[in-house]
Formats: C-alpha cells, sequence, structure tokens
C-alpha cells in the first residue's frame, strides 16, 4: 500500500517538540500563583483559592507545592526537595528533575544552602533562616474538613471563627480512647484567628512554624488553595488544658546511623537482625552530622 | 546509599522509564502511527480531547500512542501540555445551530422539522464480533469506501483541509437547514428563553473560567457547565445513571441530541476601542450537543414550561453529553441524592484530579503511618491493654478516662451540646 497513506495527515505535528517556557509555567500563570501567594503571606493562616494548572506530575503528587516553587524560581536559586525527609526517594528525584530540567536552577541536598525548600510531611531539623522559603505540599488543605464535608460550609465557618466542631472531635477522641488521637496533620490555629492544617507533617514538626524565622508557603494543587505562615507567626496546636498536645515519643531510641536523640525518627526493620531499629527521618540532617559532605 | 526501601531515585526512576518503553514496544508487529490513531480511533480521541479540555486531535492522538492508549493518562497528558501555553484568543460564542450535522436524532418528536439523521452510528447495530477484521487489508478499505462514495455520490477524496467554513455545503450531500427543537419549543411558549442565549442577544455575560479560578460554590452555571463539559465519561455516566435509577429525579426525555462540526472564529485580532472588524474564521470543530426536556411539574418557579437540560461536549461522545444534560439538570434541583450535591458531582468527576489522587497512595507514607503507631500505642496503654510491637507497657503519663467504648460514645453524644460553650472557652486558655 502507498506509505503516504498512513502518515500524519498534518505535517507540523512531525516537528520536534517546541521548548517549554522557563519553570514550564507561561508567566501569567506564574504571576497570578505570586499574586495570591501575595495574599495568603498578608493573611497568615487563611486558604487563598487559585486556578491551579496542571503539571507533567499527578494531581496528588506534589503538584501545589510545585506550582509554587516553579512561580518563585530565579535563576540564581538553589532548591532541595525531600519525600518523608528524603532527598533520594523517587518522588524527590522527579520533582527535583522537573525543577531543574525546565528551569536550569542549582541543585542541593544540603538545608542550609538551599534558597528553596519544597517538602512532603517534613520539616527538616535545621532550623530555616530568614533567607530561605519552605514550600510544603498539600494533600488536604482543609483542616475542617473532618468535621464537615462541605467546602461551602468550612468557608463560612472559618469566616465566622466557628471552630466548634473541631473542637467537640478532639474532645471525642479523649472520650472514646482517652487522649488526643490525631497523628501527622495536627490542625493549629494560627495567629490566633485561622485554624490551619500544617499538612501531614508528624506532630514532631509543629513547633518549627512557630515564630520561625522563615516563610513557609503551602500549595494545595488538586483542591487549589495556597496559604501561608509568615516569619514571626503564632502557631499553636489545638490543645485542652488537661490533654496536652504532645508530640511523638523516642524516649530512649536513637539513631542508628548518628546516634541522634533529638530528631524524628523512621522505624524500621533490620534485615539481619529482625529487630526494630530507629534512624533519623532527615536523612540529610543524619548525614550531616556524621561529617558527610553533602552534593 | 539507600536507607529505605522506596529510594535509589535517580537510577530506578530512569530504569523504569526504560522498561516502560520496552514493554510498549517489545512485541509490535508494526508501529501504531499518531496518524492511524487520529484517524481509525477516533472515539477514543474524541473523549480524551473532552476530558482533557483541549481540542486537538492530533495532540491527543500522540497522547493517546504515548500512554498505551489510557484515556485518563493521555488526557492528563494533555491537560499538563496545556499549561505551558498562553492563551492569545478567546473565540466569539460558539452557535450550535450553526452546526454541519452529521447526525441529529431526537427522541421527543417523530416528525421534527428537518428531519431525524441518523448518522453515523452503532446504536441499531447488533454487537456481533466481526471476525474478518482481523484480515481486513488496505485493499479491502479501498474497495469499500470506493463503492460507498459511489452509491452516496461523496466526493472521491475526503477534502484535506479541515478548516473549510461550514458554510460551504458544496460537494456534500445537500442537508437542509436544522432549526433547534429547544427554539421551536421556546417559541411555542413550552419552554422559557434561554438566559444569555441567542433570545437575549447582547446581553452575554462574561462567562466563568475554570482553567484561570478555582471553583466557589455555588458555581455559576457557565462554571458547572464547564466542568461536566471536562468531566470523565463514565463518572459522568455512573452519576447520571444514579439520578435516573432512583437517587434524584431526573429522566429527561431527549429534545434533541446533534453531532457535527461548528464553526469557530476569534474577535480580529488588530481591533482597537470601539472600531470592531470582522470575526476572523479560525476552523471548526466536531461537538456533541444534547438538549433535554424535563418535566414541566420540576419547574421550581411553578410556571407550566418545561425545564431544559444542556450537554455539550467535544467529539463525538453521546452518553457524556447526555450525561452532562442529565447532570446540569439535576444540579439544579435540591434533595439528598449524590446527584444533586453541586460539591460532590463538580469536585469528583475530574479524571486528572480523582487520578492523580487515588494513585498518589502508591507514594511512601512513612512519617504519617509513624505518627500514627505512636498515637495507636498510646491509644491501646490508655484502654489498659499490652501495647502490640513493643516490650511491657511504660508507666502512664496521661490521665486515662478509662471507660468502656459504648458508654464514653453515649456521654459524648450527650454532653456534646451541653459544653460545647464551656469546651471552647476552657480550652482556648492557650
Amino acid at each position: 500500500m502507498e506509505a503516504a497513506r498512513i502518515e500524519h495527515p498534518r505535517p507540523w505535528m512531525n516537528r520536534p517538540a517546541a521548548a517549554y517556557n522557563f519553570a514550564f509555567l507561561d508567566e501569567g500563570s506564574k504571576r497570578e500563583i505570586r499574586r495570591k501567594t501575595l495574599k495568603a503571606v498578608a493573611i497568615p493562616g487563611y486558604q487563598v483559592p487559585f486556578a491551579s494548572r496542571e503539571l507533567p506530575i499527578a494531581r496528588g503528587w506534589g503538584t501545589g507545592g510545585l506550582q509554587l516553587t516553579l512561580s518563585l524560581l530565579g535563576p540564581n536559586d538553589v532548591v532541595k526537595v525531600i519525600d518523608q525527609g528524603h532527598d533520594d526517594s523517587v518522588n524527590a528525584v522527579s520533582i527535583r528533575r522537573l525543577i531543574a530540567e525546565t528551569s536550569g536552577a542549582a541543585t542541593t541536598e544540603d538545608t542550609a544552602k538551599a534558597t528553596l525548600i519544597q517538602s512532603r510531611h517534613r520539616i527538616p531539623e535545621e532550623r530555616l533562616r530568614a533567607d530561605q522559603i519552605l514550600v510544603l505540599q498539600v494533600p488536604q488543605p482543609e483542616p475542617l474538613r473532618r468535621v464537615e464535608r462541605s467546602e461551602r460550609l468550612t468557608r463560612r465557618k472559618h469566616a465566622e471563627m466557628d471552630y466548634s466542631a473541631m473542637w467537640l472531635a478532639l474532645y471525642e477522641g479523649i472520650v472514646r480512647w482517652g487522649d488526643i488521637t490525631l497523628g501527622a496533620d495536627y490542625p493549629v490555629m494560627v495567629h490566633g484567628r485561622y485554624i490551619m492544617a500544617p499538612t501531614p507533617i508528624p506532630r514532631w514538626d509543629n513547633e518549627k512554624l512557630h515564630q520561625a524565622e522563615h516563610l513557609t508557603l503551602f500549595g494545595a494543587g488538586r483542591e487549589k488553595k495556597i496559604y501561608a505562615v509568615p516569619p514571626y507567626t503564632d502557631v499553636i496546636p489545638l490543645q485542652f488544658e488537661d490533654y496536652r498536645f504532645r508530640k511523638e515519643s523516642f524516649d530512649g531510641k536513637a539513631c542508628r546511623h548518628c546516634g541522634s536523640t533529638d530528631t524524628f525518627l523512621d522505624e524500621t526493620t533490620d534485615e539481619a537482625t529482625g529487630l526494630t531499629v530507629y534512624q533519623c527521618s532527615d536523612t540529610a540532617f543524619c548525614r550531616k552530622r556524621r561529617g558527610e559532605e553533602l552534593p | 546509599m539507600a536507607y529505605t526501601a522506596v529510594t535509589g531515585g535517580k537510577e530506578a526512576i530512569a530504569e523504569a522509564e526504560k522498561l516502560t518503553e520496552f514493554f510498549r514496544l517489545k512485541d509490535a508487529q508494526a508501529i501504531l502511527t499518531v496518524g492511524m490513531i487520529e484517524t481509525q480511533l477516533r472515539l477514543l480521541v474524541d473523549r480524551v480531547m473532552g476530558e482533557g479540555g483541549l481540542y486537538a486531535p492530533g495532540y491527543a492522538s500522540l497522547a493517546l500512542k504515548q500512554a498505551e492508549g489510557d484515556p485518563a493518562e493521555a488526557a492528563f497528558l494533555l491537560r499538563a501540555y496545556r499549561s505551558t501555553l498562553p492563551r492569545n484568543h478567546v473565540s466569539t460564542v460558539i452557535d450550535p445551530a450553526d452546526m454541519r450535522v452529521l447526525r441529529r436524532i431526537s427522541s421527543s418528536f417523530r416528525d421534527m422539522p428537518g428531519g431525524q439523521v441518523l448518522g453515523p452510528t452503532r446504536d441499531y447495530t447488533h454487537r456481533l464480533l466481526k471476525f474478518a477484521l482481523r484480515e481486513e487489508t488496505m485493499d479491502d478499505a479501498e474497495s469499500f469506501l470506493g463503492k460507498y462514495r459511489e452509491e452516496t455520490s461523496l466526493p472521491r477524496e475526503r477534502p484535506a483541509d479541515l478548516a473549510e467554513p461550514a458554510t460551504d455545503r458544496e460537494g456534500r450531500a445537500a442537508l437542509p437547514a436544522f432549526p433547534k427543537i429547544a427554539d421551536l419549543l421556546r417559541k411555542q411558549g413550552f419552554m422559557k428563553a434561554a438566559e444569555g442565549g441567542r433570545a437575549e442577544e447582547g446581553r452575554e455575560e462574561e462567562p466563568f473560567d475554570i482553567t484561570r479560578q478555582k471553583l466557589i460554590f455555588p458555581v455559576p452555571r457557565s462554571g458547572r457547565l464547564q466542568m461536566l463539559a471536562r468531566g470523565e465519561t463514565g463518572a459522568m455516566t455512573a452519576l447520571a445513571y444514579s439520578s435516573m435509577r432512583g437517587y434524584g429525579a431526573v429522566h429527561p426525555t431527549i429534545g434533541e441530541l446533534r453531532v457535527g462540526y461548528v464553526p469557530v472564529a476569534v474577535p480580529y485580532p488588530l481591533d482597537e476601542g470601539g472600531a470592531r472588524g470582522e470575526p476572523l474564521y479560525i476552523g471548526e470543530i466536531l461537538l456533541t450537543e444534547v438538549e433535554t426536556i424535563h418535566p414541566f411539574t420540576q419547574n421550581a418557579s411553578g410556571e407550566a414550561l418545561f425545564v431544559p437540560g444542556y450537554g455539550l461536549c467535544f467529539g463525538q461522545n453521546e452518553v457524556k453529553a447526555i450525561s452532562m444534560a442529565i447532570l446540569e439538570r439535576s444540579l439544579e434541583t435540591s434533595g439528598t441524592a449524590p446527584a444533586q450535591d453541586e460539591e460532590f458531582v463538580l469536585l469528583h468527576i475530574d479524571s486528572v484530579e480523582s487520578n492523580g489522587f487515588v494513585s498518589h497512595l502508591k507514594l511512601p507514607h512513612y512519617i504519617t503511618f509513624q505518627s500514627s503507631l505512636d498515637r495507636i500505642r498510646r491509644a491501646q496503654r490508655a484502654a489498659g491493654g499490652k501495647e502490640a510491637g513493643e516490650g511491657a507497657p511504660e508507666p502512664q503519663t496521661g490521665t486515662p478516662v478509662g471507660v468502656k467504648t459504648e458508654t464514653a460514645k453515649a456521654a459524648a453524644g450527650k454532653t456534646a451540646e451541653a459544653d460545647k460553650e464551656a469546651l471552647t472557652h476552657g480550652s482556648r486558655a492557650d
């Protein structure tokens, strides 16, 4: 048969892929995201709706954080990406590669050297400085969702500062289980006004948001919201006078690599001995403490 | 250096990518070209364009090839690509009344003006596997096409330029103009004039734009229609079906379903201020449009008028357009059925979002799990039982309530209302 018949009917489809814009998104989109970010910084803890673009990584895999990073990124930034405290986790690698390939930005694993840190589920152990921005990926930005499924009603509750259902849910946990039962993503009160979801960071990390030197931005791509904790903002976990917020306890445990007793530890099983062992969740911090040079 | 199971990032990803490519090609007998997909997997291409929200048959076909035929993955590829494109123009309003109709049916009127045009449809064919297709050759195709064109006196070749204006009907079988059934009903006073529609020319409102704004509930109708037009076919069909079967109140009659090409124009780009040039014709797009008619007893305003439902989507995707009309109508009614809940319907039919979030469970969740391990140990301790996975329980530091679940639940329910006020105040002492 004539070969010509199976060629594409539109010749221009055969050309090589067009080059992408700096940091992937078009400039109009980046500007919108930066404007919404400024609004978020101006109203700490308030969830600012934004349009949210589709990215080449899947919704729910960090697209909110990534949109913030891409819109903030300049050619002189140094970016660090971690997932679960880990620079080498597959999704962190994937996101870091996308950022580097579309912007040419330098990347690092050393928290202290980064100007922009995108993270999922952890805040680095090293305290961040005023010249650093932390971007957290957000699966569910609405802390009230566990007590109210309707977006329309949760927005109203925030506006009216009607948080009784949330307090009641905490209380019911205590009555039923003897203590506050919330694990990660422990809700916080931001500067006495908005209850905010700190993202599924462990309770261990909550205090790193309180009166911090650095700016923390939260991006929810699928739910299309941006919110922020600016520097020197009060971030207080919800708690009762007689039932206090409590961090994860690692009493008597230490990192099997660096011996640390003051970091968040991952629990794992030693393949050789079958025993439960602990190790730093923030792997870059652990390596640094052992004197390793980080890339 | 790998500490935990799912690491080794860079190399693992690169190898997985290679392996995917290997599986895509390893048993190939011939290379599937993008052109073949575009011309022979027509309905799949249409579906992907609709769910991807980008009318681009060539890119949709490329996405399908790359995604090995997964429609959700292909729609996702299209959406991600569209994010990189600036929006240079906005078209003038498209009017499906101008449609170059391929197919047009009504289940309300047997003798509708213009007549029923069955067009390309499998509706009345028997779904028997055609085993002969296994041996189909290009010769078979040519011979069928030659014969068919002779019979129907269609031009020998399809015009290569698809961008031919729809108003030019030369060379095509002379089809009559097709007035819209809904317009006839409106003219006869059985249905209300559409808001912002042709009946109220010039009073058009700027529509809500779901690609530039987050949905805020309640969503304006234009926003709803856009979400539905971009929704996932299967999800929408399931919800529309639920509404017809009893979870809701909607069981419509199809006033009209039409499939065909509609011309697209953009305002003359060099217009300044008041001076307005003729809009520029830029091509035509294939659309499926459905207008459903609903009983006047559902009319909330109490007027004895039929209520319309509206569905419109890219390509030929009839079940989606019908489902859209049902859901659009259903969202205008109030009740407790899922298909009547705006947030429920609009936030769960997007394939890029639902697929992304469900599949994100494949990402590691070590931290959240560690955090809940810590909590379950405490809760077990509080209940006075022995902890799983650890030795002797540590001394209790809290003040466990120590009541059984049933009584606790009852207590919580009883005290909830009364104590809410006190609790709220007491607890904010920090």
